[in-house]
């Protein structure tokens, strides 16, 4: 279906995976974003780049619906998904991976693996992941939290590749792991990215986002002030600098 | 050895068995209160109501319905874990987002007014209810006379709370449980239906007490205030045992009931209050209790 959609219209026509409009969200009585706008089109890896802050992981959380106030229109796939729950967002066809990776404590490796429920047809196989991330595999009975944080992570991509999820949110998946860690989840992305899944990637470190991704959208005070295409980032690179204070 | 301590076999191994009931009492109506806090976050004071409400519709079945003992196991905790889900889905959900002690008022206003309702009508003095002609009568084990029913008491609550183990640590549905009371906002938002899973936990839980009260029938008589006078006690064993742990208040509950039978043989005076003086023991060296994880 989406191959097909693709094959009809040119790229830049395709009717967005992901479309968000006007998006706000609140922390209790703290207005944290002041009106998101940006699409995903089917296929792309794209980023939110900005300062510690800038509504960037709440963005993801507005996505699959896990703050408790939000308004505006976030449409997955044709749906608007603003006034649902987000099991039902889940469900749409979106995994997420939090930012404090969100493995549990009570569960070992595998029933952690397995815990997200098939949302759609068309997800990895366990094999597929224990290929992607061998290190799983090793430790399958081990209890989740456990493993050291890159393999944590890697369970916490692992996980929502089974259930056949097609647009990936990754927050921040590269915090706090050593470099070599750092490229195995760059080739992973660079993977899945190849097999058409969907990704936006939450980074604080652009230079990793500009090994993987598409597009980058610079996040403000709540708001996505700017679209870089990672083409042009090379031109944009002072102007970026500016944006993230580095 | 037991002549030298001045206390004979049958007496001793007569308290050991009460322990082992009281025992298995504590361990099913413990257990239920650790998985429903574990999910809910409710300490569930109506859970005493409910085991009462268990040996009462037992009770009713016989003798409106002529449904038998063996009939009611089944019967029972389905029809009061039913009330059960009633009160998770009208009542403790609208709260579920306040404080610990808001839940606990409510359950415990609920407790009365169910004592009360059944109070009103049955009286306080108790109803009998036969041991099953199956399970009459019992055995001379040689060192102490073993009745069947109390055997088998026993023996069905050690396979309940094993069985309730296995089905929330080794099986799919209970990763699920585990995951959403570690973590209900991520767990929901893998597509799982946490707010089902809640109200069907509390239901199992309120299914656990009216099992429980079915099996208490006929030892106990069948009154409205069975439940509140056991439930202390057994609030007790949840705190000695740590909050929310499964195994930790299975072996907790049976520990303590068979702790109180040998105290009543070795020291009578202390039994009625030996559990509380472990509680503030264990409280005072692992506040979190004996199983309890601390966070």
């Amino acid at each position: 279906m989406l191959t097909e959609a693709v094959a009809a219209k040119p790229a830049a026509a395709t009717a967005p995976l992901l479309k968000v409009r006007g998006l706000e969200a609140w922390y209790g009585e703290s207005h944290v974003l002041h009106g998101i706008d940006f699409d995903v089109a089917p296929g792309e890896v794209v980023t939110l780049l900005g300062r510690n802050g800038a509504g960037k992981t709440t963005t993801l959380k507005s996505i699959i619906g896990i703050m408790a106030k939000r308004k505006g229109s976030v449409v997955m796939a044709g749906t608007e998904t603003i006034n649902l729950p987000s099991r039902a967002i889940a469900r749409l066809g979106i995994g997420y991976v939090p930012e404090e990776r969100g493995i549990y404590s009570s569960l070992n490796v595998e029933e952690n693996l397995m815990l997200p429920p098939q949302v759609k047809p068309g997800g990895l196989s366990v094999e597929q992941i224990f290929t992607l991330f061998p290190n799983l595999k090793e430790r399958i009975r081990s209890q989740g939290t456990k493993l050291s944080g890159g393999e944590q992570q890697m369970l916490a991509i692992g996980r929502i590749l089974r259930t056949g999820a097609n647009l990936l949110l990754f927050d921040e998946p590269t915090e706090g792991l050593a470099p070599v860690i750092i490229d195995q989840i760059g080739r992973t992305i660079a993977q899945l990215k190849q097999q058409g899944f969907t990704i936006v990637l939450v980074e604080q470190n652009f230079r990793f986002a500009a090994t993987v991704a598409d597009r980058h959208y610079v996040v403000e005070q709540g708001k996505v002030i700017d679209m870089i295409p990672n083409t042009e980032l090379d031109r944009n690179i002072d102007k970026l600098h500016g944006y993230l204070g580095v | 050895m037991f002549e030298l301590l001045g206390i004979p076999p049958q007496a001793l191994f007569g308290q050991v068995l009460l322990g082992l009931i009281n025992g298995s009492f504590y361990a099913m109506l413990s257990l239920g209160l650790a998985v429903i806090f574990g999910l809910l976050n409710i300490i569930n004071f109506t859970h005493g109501a409910q085991y009462m409400m268990g040996a009462f519709v037992a009770w009713m079945a016989l003798n409106y319905l002529g449904l038998n003992y063996w009939a009611a196991l089944v019967v029972s905790p389905l029809v009061v874990g039913a009330t059960g889900i009633v009160i998770e889905r009208f009542l403790l959900k609208r709260i579920a987002h306040l404080d610990h002690l808001y839940g606990l008022l409510l359950t415990f206003g609920l407790a009365l007014i169910i004592q009360g309702l059944f109070r009103n009508s049955y009286g306080s003095s108790g109803l009998p209810y036969q041991i099953p002609p199956q399970l009459a009568g019992g055995h001379n084990l040689g060192f102490m006379f073993l009745p069947n029913y109390r055997g088998w008491v026993v023996i069905a609550s050690l396979v309940v709370c094993l069985a309730t183990w296995f089905m929330i640590e080794k099986t799919k549905l209970g990763a699920y449980l585990r995951a959403a009371t570690e973590n209900p906002t991520l767990t929901q938002a893998f597509g799982i239906n946490v707010p089902l899973l809640v109200t069907l936990t509390y239901g199992f839980g309120v299914a656990l007490a009216a099992l429980a009260g079915v099996l208490a029938a006929p030892i106990y008589s069948v009154n409205p205030n069975m439940g509140s006078d056991l439930i202390i006690v057994v609030f007790a064993v949840v705190v000695i045992g740590g909050m929310g742990s499964i195994l930790g208040s299975i072996i907790t509950g049976f520990s303590l009931g068979l702790v109180e039978g040998l105290t009543k043989v070795f020291y009578p005076e202390a039994s009625a209050t030996v559990i509380f003086i472990i509680m503030v023991l264990v409280l005072l060296v692992k506040p979190a209790g004996l199983f309890g994880r601390t966070a």
